[in-house]
């Protein structure tokens, strides 16, 4: 690596979060170039997964306790809220959240007084954050559900026998094997949402000051240089790499999870990210 | 489209809107969701090709067979799909073009690619330059085909290698005692039973693929999403039909064809699954065999 690599680094390394060098490197694009930038614009590819699955996860686990809800006005909205996140393109989500979060006052919105901004709204940190949020929220949901109604009809007995009942139950015997039983499917589900994390700036969010995502970046590349077998290939190895990483971390949380069983029926991941969703 | 919306100003309420609903631009709008539907229904068969195709070959006795299909099989798992989307369909243009060129041109010296460039002499241009715009449109379409059915042929083939690995292996033992050859087990025995395991699979791809559609968009085909944010946008009184921003609308409308699609799928492949299962060996197949005696 030589010192003029290090710095494009020191240039380019945070250019996705607006750091560094203001405008994008020009005519003849080094590899170092290729690697900093579109590495740089994996951050955020990171932010949305991160953040989307971490809330996700406890509004994912309320939904499929109102959709195994005996109680119908828990039970409708939570299976109504699954079936339309489900059932339709991601895409065209983004679409609607950007098109409706446009149509928010500019000024701001009058709340007892206070003057609540909206702009923070159309922006993709905020906006797609939320939509991807609802859309992983979806569909951990109807894994978790399923997990649920898989809970072994005597762990549930023995709780009972344990005199345990409510909140107990639920956190002590209920909500632990729910996860153990839906981690496999819910690790593909975070692989996933890490991959559709790059259709955010594809989708009417604006890449504010070309502060954008990996693909993104990679895609500059390719229409600047007419040349797509380098661009592409560098996003290509940076989710591997990080699709590695995310295996590792939820296969350490999937033994954990799975610690007091025999060795011989602990279930194992299996990695099918995209067919499974 | 009526003779009544020859003056479109002089028009207002439900009036305006039929005229409106049935401009030029609009039919164009109704006739991409035909594109779309179009799409799925050329890339599922193709995709399926490519899938059996891999898995048979991530089975194959010959070792570069076997790796061809494993690393075909494989390619898309740690990998987002949307960049062999944006990949596949310019690499397959300049790979084209490329060989167009070596064989059209044989005497051109200048280098392909210059710097920021790719030049291949004007004959090799795909599709020729003094084409039809028809042909450039038709062609943007293949290119997107062909990045479907790779891509969804990859996730094809993990689906039907899996199937075929499902298929209780003493069938297929049973089948070599009776003298079959591996090539009459395999068409005999394991395709035959491979599709109950491998319908959940395929399903769940049907359901992928049709919420993957909108990303046509993306390769510059002139689909619903291209209408819908065209048509939608704020109209000036310049236009024959002024109105304000309506994008959020199209959408929705958008939102509901894919929310159908979806939900007539499921129902369809619902009842497929119920026929695929009768007489197999699997615990539906078994529960209609009770049900029935």
């Amino acid at each position: 690596m030589s010192s003029s690599c290090l710095q494009t680094i020191s240039d380019y390394g945070l250019r996705s979060l607006g750091f560094g060098e203001r405008l994008l490197p020009r005519g003849d694009f080094t590899l170092c170039d290729q690697f900093t930038l579109i590495g740089s614009g994996l951050i955020w590819n990171i932010y949305f997964g991160v953040f989307a699955l971490a809330f996700g996860f406890f509004f994912a686990t309320a939904l499929a306790l109102a959709k195994a809800s005996p109680n119908r006005w828990l039970r409708k909205p939570a299976e109504w809220f699954i079936f339309v996140f489900r059932g339709s393109p991601l895409f065209i989500q983004f679409f609607i959240a950007y098109e409706a979060l446009v149509m928010l006052p500019r000024t701001g919105f009058d709340l007892w007084g206070l003057l609540v901004p909206t702009d923070w709204m159309t922006s993709a940190w905020a906006g797609a954050l939320f939509v991807l949020f609802l859309n992983t929220s979806a569909y951990s949901a109807e894994i978790f559900y399923g997990a649920l109604n898989a809970v072994p009809k005597g762990d549930l007995e023995a709780a009972d026998a344990y005199g345990m009942t409510g909140w107990t139950k639920f956190r002590r015997v209920v909500w632990p094997t729910m996860l153990r039983l839906a981690w496999p499917a819910y690790t593909n589900e975070a692989i996933f949402l890490f991959h559709a994390t790059t259709l955010v700036f594809f989708s009417g969010f604006p890449a504010f000051q070309q502060r954008g995502d990996a693909l993104y970046y990679a895609k500059f590349f390719a229409d600047k240089t007419f040349n797509p077998f380098i661009p592409y290939p560098i996003a290509a190895f940076y989710f591997v790499c990080l699709t590695v990483t995310l295996i590792a971390l939820f296969g350490g949380i999937n033994r954990r999870l799975n610690r007091h069983l025999p060795g011989a029926i602990r279930p194992k991941l299996r990695i099918r990210p995209q067919i499974v969703r | 489209m009526f003779a009544s919306c020859a003056d479109p100003k002089a028009l207002d309420g439900l009036a305006w809107m039929l005229c409106y609903l049935s401009s030029g631009k609009h039919l164009l709008f109704y006739g991409s969701f035909l594109v779309v539907i179009a799409l799925m229904l050329v890339v599922a068969p193709v995709a399926l090709a490519f899938g059996f195709g891999g898995a048979l070959a991530a089975r194959s006795h010959i070792a570069p067979l076997r790796w061809f299909g494993k690393g075909y099989t494989s390619m898309v798992r740690g990998i987002p799909d949307i960049i062999f989307f944006l990949f596949v369909p310019v690499a397959m243009d300049q790979g084209l073009e490329y060989i167009r060129h070596k064989i059209l041109c044989p005497d051109w010296t200048a280098p392909i690619r210059q710097g920021n460039d790719f030049l291949v002499c004007p004959a090799a241009k795909l599709p020729l330059n003094s084409a039809p715009q028809i042909y450039h449109e038709v062609y943007g379409f293949l290119l997107a085909v062909v990045a479907f059915a790779i891509v969804f042929g990859a996730f094809a083939s993990n689906v039907i290698y899996g199937a075929m690995r499902a298929v209780p292996h003493a069938q297929l033992e049973t089948a070599e005692a009776y003298g079959m050859t591996p090539a009459q087990v395999r068409r005999r025995i394991l395709i035959p039973q491979m599709w109950t395991y491998a319908l959940p699979g395929l399903s769940n791809l049907w359901m992928i693929l049709i919420k993957a559609t909108p990303l046509l968009f993306l390769l510059g085909v002139e689909d619903i999403v291209y209408w819908a944010r065209e048509l939608g946008a704020t109209k000036s009184q310049i236009y024959d039909f002024p109105h304000p921003d309506w994008r959020l609308w199209y959408f929705l409308l958008l939102l509901a064809f894919y929310l159908g699609m979806t939900r007539v799928s499921e129902i369809v492949l619902g009842r497929l699954a119920t026929r695929l299962a009768r007489g197999q060996a699997t615990m539906a197949g078994e529960a209609m065999r009770k049900a029935g005696a």
